[in-house]
């Protein structure tokens, strides 16, 4: 088991770098000089050369003690992020980003769960009743709007024509106030492939012999559900939520965009509008370090829970 | 695969035939336009730049689906939206499959090193949220030249919706490549690819002559699967402005729609057209994956029987 264990830490270390090294290749190599960006059109040669001292792009770029690639890495095992190109401290804004974000994500995650489950449990047990074939279409429906139309017409008929919630993220309003919108927009919009997904994986259980002989047994459909059904499908859920939490402290992107709330997402797409490779650097670092916790955590609970799953192979 | 019975239960399934009709549509729509810029033809409805109103126009007889804040059709500008969206969504599922059945299906056949580091690619890439991702590789893919002369095969310029399709390609293989690559390693368990090895036929033609048509329902799920986050991914980089800005797609309307959304009554027109027309060609696009799960799980299961 130990081995199991190290062999799997010393996977997730090794992904982690090859996060570092794509960003490295990507916003370094790919991504060009940016100091004339950051300068404007009309600067000095000395005025570019302060840019890149300041950004490290002065250095060379691989081989040395104090190439850029060894600063990259170097700076992001420290959680040393610098500063941002608006001059803020990267680790506190982040900080503060990602406790709105959460705000928002953690409620759109909870509400899709349940009401996938609930609405999957049922639509695979009566699979032939006319809600649920109502239902699966609905969910086809879902499916096929853009997240985009949900959020700008969502905010344009809910809020700004009927009046029912606040368009926009306002500094005065409470979380009350400026979060349900968003939220239900977020939910109604993951939950027709959620429900389908969900639904996919119950009707595989139900469709099982076990299921059969329950019923043959005359045991209730309330406990064939929950006791048997539920139970056996608890891994792919399980799998699908621990695997969705390191992505919540990023926020939404396009929903923090349109509502004006200023968590990480928002950050996120300033950043790349601006062009500031340091706080995505930090950001998609953090986040392949959450990844990582998580996808150990994870592959130890399946050894630990389930004896089929080969040590050796550890796949 | 038209043998097995296909026709027969699609015509079975009204909405499943209505939607490869609606398929087609848009692919007449998409390849209408190409020939009239190829050949230079002068048709009206390709006309997307001309004014034809005041603007913001309701809809109306005149104008059917009202115009834009420049008084430029919006119906007009809808079904230019098909070629760019369509395009990109098409390539950049076809660099994704590309790689990803390869790499999959490399990688399960003869694990080791090999499949190592192809998990270790797979892990790196799914540790990056995939907006981010694809942004990044929108963003700096922008505008630029890859220069391969080192590879004796001169230099590419990368613009336009080019750097949308090869962002989204290389984003997107990692799924495709962990369902190959699972379903390789089931195959190759079976008796057919122990027989083909005791004929002493090559790995590699094991792979290509044996194992890969048998993937062939999962390949072709897989790929109607992605064109559909395809279509949605290239409407988001548009929207964020990383796409093509020279050509109308739906992306880039519903940005310009959201414009007039802030002025009372006027945009959402723009804006419902756009959705509708996403909404149109995924929901058969979807329709026709469901169809198809269905046919080859059915055809697997006729298979298994007659073992």
């Amino acid at each position: 088991m130990a081995a199991f264990v190290i062999k799997k830490i010393v996977f997730a270390i090794t992904a982690i770098f090859g996060v570092m090294l794509i960003t490295f290749l990507l916003f370094n190599c790919i991504g060009g000089d940016i100091s004339y960006e950051y300068a404007g059109r009309n600067a000095g040669n000395e005025t570019l050369d302060k840019i890149r001292k300041e950004l490290g792009t002065d250095k060379p770029l691989l081989f040395f003690a104090d190439s850029q690639f060894v600063n990259h890495i170097k700076n992001a095992a420290t959680f040393n992020f610098g500063l941002s190109r608006d001059r803020e401290d990267i680790g506190r804004k982040i900080r503060q980003g990602a406790k709105i974000s959460l705000a928002l994500t953690i409620p759109i995650l909870l509400g899709t769960f349940v009401i996938s489950i609930a609405a999957g449990l049922i639509m695979a047990y009566r699979e032939k009743n006319l809600l649920s074939r109502i239902g699966n279409w609905l969910c086809i429906v879902g499916m096929s709007i853009p997240f985009l139309s949900f959020i700008l017409l969502g905010q344009y008929y809910l809020a700004y024509k009927w009046k029912l919630f606040p368009v926009y993220f306002w500094p005065d309003l409470s979380p009350f106030q400026y979060l349900p919108l968003p939220i239900i927009i977020g939910i109604a919009a993951g939950a027709g492939f959620n429900i389908r997904f969900y639904k996919t994986i119950f009707r595989n259980e139900i469709e099982s012999e076990y299921v059969r002989f329950a019923m043959a047994r005359g045991v209730g459909p309330a406990r064939i559900l929950f006791k048997h059904v539920l139970k056996n499908a608890m891994m792919p859920i399980i799998t699908r939520l621990v695997f969705s939490i390191p992505f919540l402290f990023m926020g939404s992107v396009l929903l923090e965009k349109f509502f004006g709330i200023p968590g990480l997402g928002s950050i996120v797409i300033d950043a790349l509008s601006a062009r500031d490779y340091k706080v995505l650097n930090a950001v998609v670092f953090l986040s392949a370090i959450l990844v990582a916790v998580f996808t150990v955590i994870a592959d130890i609970c399946y050894a630990a829970l389930d004896p089929r799953v080969n040590l050796e192979q550890g796949n | 695969m038209l043998r097995d019975g296909f026709l027969r239960r699609l015509r079975r399934q009204k909405i499943v035939a209505a939607s490869l009709f609606v398929i087609l549509f848009y692919l007449v729509v998409v390849l209408f336009i190409y020939t009239t810029e190829i050949f230079h033809l002068n048709t009206g409805i390709v006309k997307w730049d001309q004014v034809v109103g005041a603007e913001y126009e309701r809809p109306s007889a005149k104008n059917i689906l009202g115009t834009d804040y420049l008084g430029r059709s919006v119906l007009r500008k809808t079904l230019y939206g098909a070629k760019v969206s369509l395009t990109v969504a098409l390539f950049a599922s076809i660099i994704s499959m590309a790689v990803g059945v390869s790499l999959g299906a490399a990688a399960g056949f003869f694990r080791g090193a090999f499949d190592y580091i192809v998990l270790w690619l797979n892990s790196v890439f799914a540790s990056i949220p995939y907006i981010l991702l694809v942004t990044a590789f929108a963003l700096v893919l922008k505008d630029k030249t890859i220069n391969l002369s080192s590879l004796g095969l001169g230099s590419i310029p990368v613009e336009g919706i080019a750097a949308v399709c090869i962002a989204i390609g290389l984003t997107g293989w990692v799924s495709t490549c962990r369902l190959v690559r699972a379903e390789v390693i089931r195959q190759k368990q079976f008796d057919y690819v122990r027989a083909a090895k005791s004929r002493g036929f090559s790995n590699l033609r094991i792979l290509l002559r044996h194992i890969l048509p048998n993937l062939s329902g999962l390949i072709i799920i897989t790929f109607v699967i992605r064109f559909v986050y395809y279509i949605f991914a290239e409407v988001m980089l548009s929207f964020l402005g990383l796409g093509a800005k020279s050509q109308p797609s739906w992306g880039t309307m519903m940005d310009s729609a959201r414009l007039g959304l802030t002025i009372p009554e006027a945009g959402w027109w723009e804006m419902l057209s756009a959705t509708a027309a996403v909404f149109l060609i995924v929901f058969s696009v979807n329709c026709l994956g469901d169809f198809l799960k269905d046919f080859f799980a059915h055809r697997l299961r006729a298979d298994s029987y007659e073992q």
